[in-house]
């Protein structure tokens, strides 16, 4: 149930980022997550309903961007294809992850007076 | 204010952010591991499911590394100390992070965990033994230089696909409880190393039995890679 410390960490972000900005009120707050974040999108929207009432994001919705995973090859032979071992057809090389672990805060939209 | 008529109605501006949520924990873990380079002491985190031998592995490292290397562990417990307790008695130096209802060990708790063991700055290797749990603690980065996760043999062939987070960011999977293997003929050991070919770039695995001592010696000896020499820091000059 790490979603609600996630969520928590989120706040203080928005909190931050409204105060630098003068912002008075949050209207969308999105986040992209990815599939091998570790993070069930459900318990985050969860969360987030929980902690976002008599705050600035009262009213704003939560969007949820997912992320699909990618893994490549580290010398340009391509991506890996899904259920394959995580090493390149081609050279053998470990694969590296370039996309699906994140938990990021991508966009806020702010009012600002 | 409106820029377009002057109305006065407010502006609903977007600002792009593309940030970790976790930089807060992140900008902590980094702390950390500026502390374990400067004191040079291997910090690994270990992780597995409730159960899975963590601290069984520990007092077995105990038995065959104590003597050589100053080893102390953080041991995280959801409400109790007996894991510290258990390690102490093994020998080692240890303190326990009870985190209450919190299901995994952030870089905060690290770092406080370690003012409350100064010892810390003169260890070899610091083990964090994270909270029994085979999702949370992957999220969080503590500072550490390797992840090393406990399967133990009785959880079944499947758990790196089901747990994919957790093992793709394990630099080494210590395969526990092998002593029960034979108890156990639905799982093959070959059909776990698949499985974490498909999760793990580099799939690393140790087969170790805690209760034997088979394989112990193996693990002691991927641990003595990750040492990081010590500069001599007394130099004894011309003893009269």
């Amino acid at each position: 149930m790490h979603e609600y410390s996630i969520i928590q960490a989120l706040f203080g972000q928005i909190r931050d980022t409204a105060r630098a900005r003068g912002a008075v009120a949050v209207h969308r707050v999105t986040i992209q997550i990815g599939e091998i974040a570790g993070v069930e999108v459900e318990l985050l929207r969860t969360a987030y309903d929980l902690f976002r009432d008599r705050t600035i994001c009262q009213h704003a919705p939560l969007e949820v961007e997912a992320v699909a995973v990618r893994w490549t090859c580290p010398d340009g032979h391509g991506d890996i294809k899904r259920g394959h071992a995580l090493v390149c057809s081609v050279c053998a090389r470990p694969a590296r992850l370039v996309a699906g672990d994140e938990i990021v805060l991508k966009q806020l939209e702010l009012e600002v007076p | 204010m409106c820029q377009a008529c002057g109305c006065g109605d407010t502006n609903i501006v977007p600002v792009s952010l593309n940030e970790r949520i976790l930089a807060a924990n992140d900008r902590a873990a980094r702390h950390n591991r500026e502390h374990f380079r400067d004191r040079h002491v291997s910090a690994i985190n270990l992780m597995g499911s409730p159960g899975a031998g963590k601290t069984a592995v520990l007092e077995a490292t105990a038995r065959m590394l104590g003597s050589q290397a100053r080893i102390g562990v953080l041991a995280g417990d959801l409400a109790t100390d007996h894991d510290a307790q258990r390690i102490r008695a093994a020998g080692l130096v240890a303190e326990s992070i009870t985190t209450g209802t919190a299901c995994h060990l952030d870089a905060e708790m690290i770092h406080k965990g370690l003012h409350r063991m100064p010892e810390w700055r003169t260890f070899d290797y610091l083990f964090i033994e994270n909270v029994g749990n085979l999702v949370c603690p992957a999220v969080y980065d503590l500072g550490q230089d390797v992840n090393v996760v406990a399967l133990s043999v009785t959880e079944g062939e499947d758990k790196p696909l089901k747990y994919p987070t957790m093992f793709q960011k394990a630099d080494l999977v210590l395969l526990t409880k092998i002593d029960l293997l034979p108890h156990l003929p639905e799982v093959r050991v070959e059909a776990i190393r698949e499985n974490l070919s498909l999760v793990m770039p580099v799939p690393r695995m140790l087969s170790v039995s805690a209760r034997t001592g088979e394989g112990i010696d193996q693990w002691v000896h991927w641990l003595e890679g990750l040492r990081v020499p010590r500069p001599c820091e007394h130099v004894i000059v011309g003893a009269l």
